[in-house]
């Protein structure tokens, strides 16, 4: 599979799951998309037939509100069956709306509050290195959560410790909850502020897979810093009328015009090579 | 109780590699012997509890056993959520070790009285609470929340506690520890308010009463067939704690005696009285303003006694 490919099949998961459940996130799933397609399907050394293998790189999804991504992206790579996808939000349901690694194959960390993820990985990542042992922790964040003061005692420590095993990701769609984030506090200097801190900083467009991919070789590469690869997204990135409209933090796409169109715009996007695999009777379920 | 707590786990690093020990910027001297000895296994995570013990649980789900370690209330109620989704959730084998239970800190101000604790650390599904009652339950402890997978916590004092067991045999967690047996009443302890226990019994065998007296080293999970067990045979169970009377140890206790049939024992609960503490002191006279000492426990007892 090409990640483009996996990619447009967690863009169109993730419109079912959240239509399908009344969720919520559906803008910041999309945003975060083309990050995670990336990592799972060219980069990650992670393996379905033995998700806990001693060696994999390990994947913390901090922003852990974007959880449907990560479960498209690891039941489209055989962690577990893709039918269970519709379960996301039910009642009795493993797959929560926040990540959890609970019975969930490929997982390694659960989220849901922010701030956590970096400090974990930086943990992981330290004590790898305590080892000698030689796989990557990728952390993917958003920017909202940079808010969060642990992010940034966690940006210290990895600094100090020189954790160049450690790359996160910030899937930066400039929003947050209830505005952008430059309404809210501001980032900016956004990078600089990283650089401060010691880290390598890479800026990318996150929705350019061969800009995604050179950006994960060069973090892999580092020799004695962290990198944070800041992914310039946009929130609700595919869907016209979701895009960097804050009112898709929340709302899902309801059922008549918003999920028709929703599911329109996607099919004019679709890869060679793939098959929508929701027929026509299942998108009323 | 913090040096005997060092000395032991440079015993336990020694034997294993995997053994790790973060500080949060505290322990000025007290760690010194575990660093020069074992400095692989060391590290200060600097003055950002949040941040250490998120970096524990990811430590620890490398393989590591990890203790954190800090005063008073930072490395519990600093970063509680941390402790709770990231280490208890994860069963992660992170030992969060607090030196300051109580009043140790006394004239140090309210900020760094460790009175609710045990309450909220209790709370928490899957953490092991631990409160040692002298040097020895303290070895013991440290020995055993080693061997214990997943999150524990323990509340140590901090120094001049006294080596009131001689030895202790077959430690376990969750199993109380008979120190004396007596008449009509027992008196439950946990942690270091161990040794007013011991003044408030000669103070009431003057008195012509002689209680039975049991150590809880641990919180969670309580020791529920001993309570069950006392209160068949005593008519008041005293619970005495350097903790606020709310959620921690005597609450413990009250949640088993509350779900027995008859016959069963009442219970006197000894605590801090929901309040904070405003004035400063040594332990010793914080305890006494607050009702946990020795003189106050005693003068409960015989109250209760006299009803």
């Amino acid at each position: 599979m090409k990640s483009e490919q996996l990619a447009w099949k967690i863009r169109r998961h993730a419109i079912e799951m959240t239509h399908i459940s009344h969720g919520s996130h559906i803008g910041s799933i999309l945003s975060v998309t083309d990050i995670v397609a990336v990592l799972y399907n060219d980069i990650a050394n992670v393996n379905p037939q033995d998700p806990k293998m001693a060696e994999r790189d390990r994947i913390i999804l901090s922003k852990g509100h974007a959880g449907a991504a990560i479960y498209a992206a690891l039941a489209e790579t055989g962690f577990f069956d893709i039918s269970e996808l519709k379960t996301h939000y039910a009642d009795g349901s493993r797959l929560s709306g926040h990540v959890s690694h609970k019975g969930i194959p490929g997982v390694d960390f659960s989220t849901g509050s922010l701030g956590h993820g970096l400090s974990v990985a930086a943990g992981m990542a330290y004590g790898a290195k305590k080892d000698h042992r030689e796989h990557k922790v990728y952390v993917i964040c958003g920017d909202g959560e940079c808010d969060e003061g642990t992010v940034w005692e966690a940006a210290m420590v990895a600094n100090n410790y020189g954790l160049n095993n450690l790359i996160a990701v910030i899937d930066h769609n400039k929003m947050q909850s209830l505005d952008f984030c430059e309404n809210t506090i501001k980032l900016e200097p956004f990078a600089d502020k990283w650089k401060a801190f010691g880290w390598n900083v890479i800026n990318i467009d996150g929705h350019d897979h061969f800009e995604l991919k050179n950006a994960f070789l060069i973090a892999k590469a580092s020799k004695s810093k962290p990198t944070v690869i800041i992914a310039n997204t946009i929130k609700g990135k595919g869907i016209s009328f979701m895009e960097n409209n804050i009112l898709w933090h929340y709302r899902y796409p309801h059922d008549g015009e918003e999920y028709d169109s929703a599911i329109a715009e996607l099919k004019e996007q679709m890869p060679a090579g793939i098959t929508d695999r929701y027929r026509a009777e299942e998108q009323k379920l | 109780m913090r040096d005997t707590f060092v000395k032991t786990l440079i015993d336990i690093g020694r034997n294993d590699k995997n053994v790790h020990l973060i500080t949060g910027d505290l322990g000025f001297g007290v760690l010194q012997p575990f660093k020069e000895l074992l400095p692989d296994q060391f590290t200060n995570a600097g003055i950002a509890e949040q941040n250490m013990t998120s970096f524990a649980a990811g430590m620890a789900l490398q393989g590591k056993t990890v203790y954190t370690y800090s005063i008073g209330n930072f490395p519990t109620l600093r970063c509680l959520e941390q402790i709770r989704n990231d280490c208890a959730y994860h069963n992660a084998n992170v030992k969060i070790v607090c030196v300051g239970g109580g009043f140790v800190y006394g004239s140090l101000g309210m900020s760094h009285h460790a009175t609710e604790d045990l309450a909220i650390m209790r709370a928490l599904p899957d953490v092991t609470v631990m409160a040692p009652g002298d040097l020895v339950e303290a070895e013991c402890a440290t020995r055993a929340i080693y061997e214990q997978q997943g999150t524990c916590y323990l509340r140590l004092g901090r120094g001049g506690e006294k080596r009131i067991h001689d030895k202790i045999d077959n430690f376990k967690i969750g199993k109380a520890i008979e120190i004396k047996r007596g008449e009509r009443i027992a008196i439950f302890s946990t942690g270091a308010i161990f040794d007013e226990i011991l003044e408030t019994s000669e103070l009431l065998k003057i008195s012509g009463i002689n209680p039975a007296i049991y150590t809880f080293p641990t919180v969670k999970p309580i020791d529920k067939n001993m309570i069950i067990e006392c209160a068949k045979r005593f008519e008041i169970i005293v619970t005495v704690e350097e903790h606020n009377i709310i959620g921690g140890f005597g609450s413990a206790v009250s949640e088993v005696l509350a779900e027995q049939s008859v016959p069963k024992a009442r219970q006197l609960r000894i605590g801090i009285n929901d309040m904070y503490s405003s004035i400063v002191g040594t332990q010793k006279y914080l305890r006494d303003i607050y009702g946990v000492s020795a003189h106050k426990i005693t003068a409960r007892i015989k109250d209760t006694l006299d009803e």
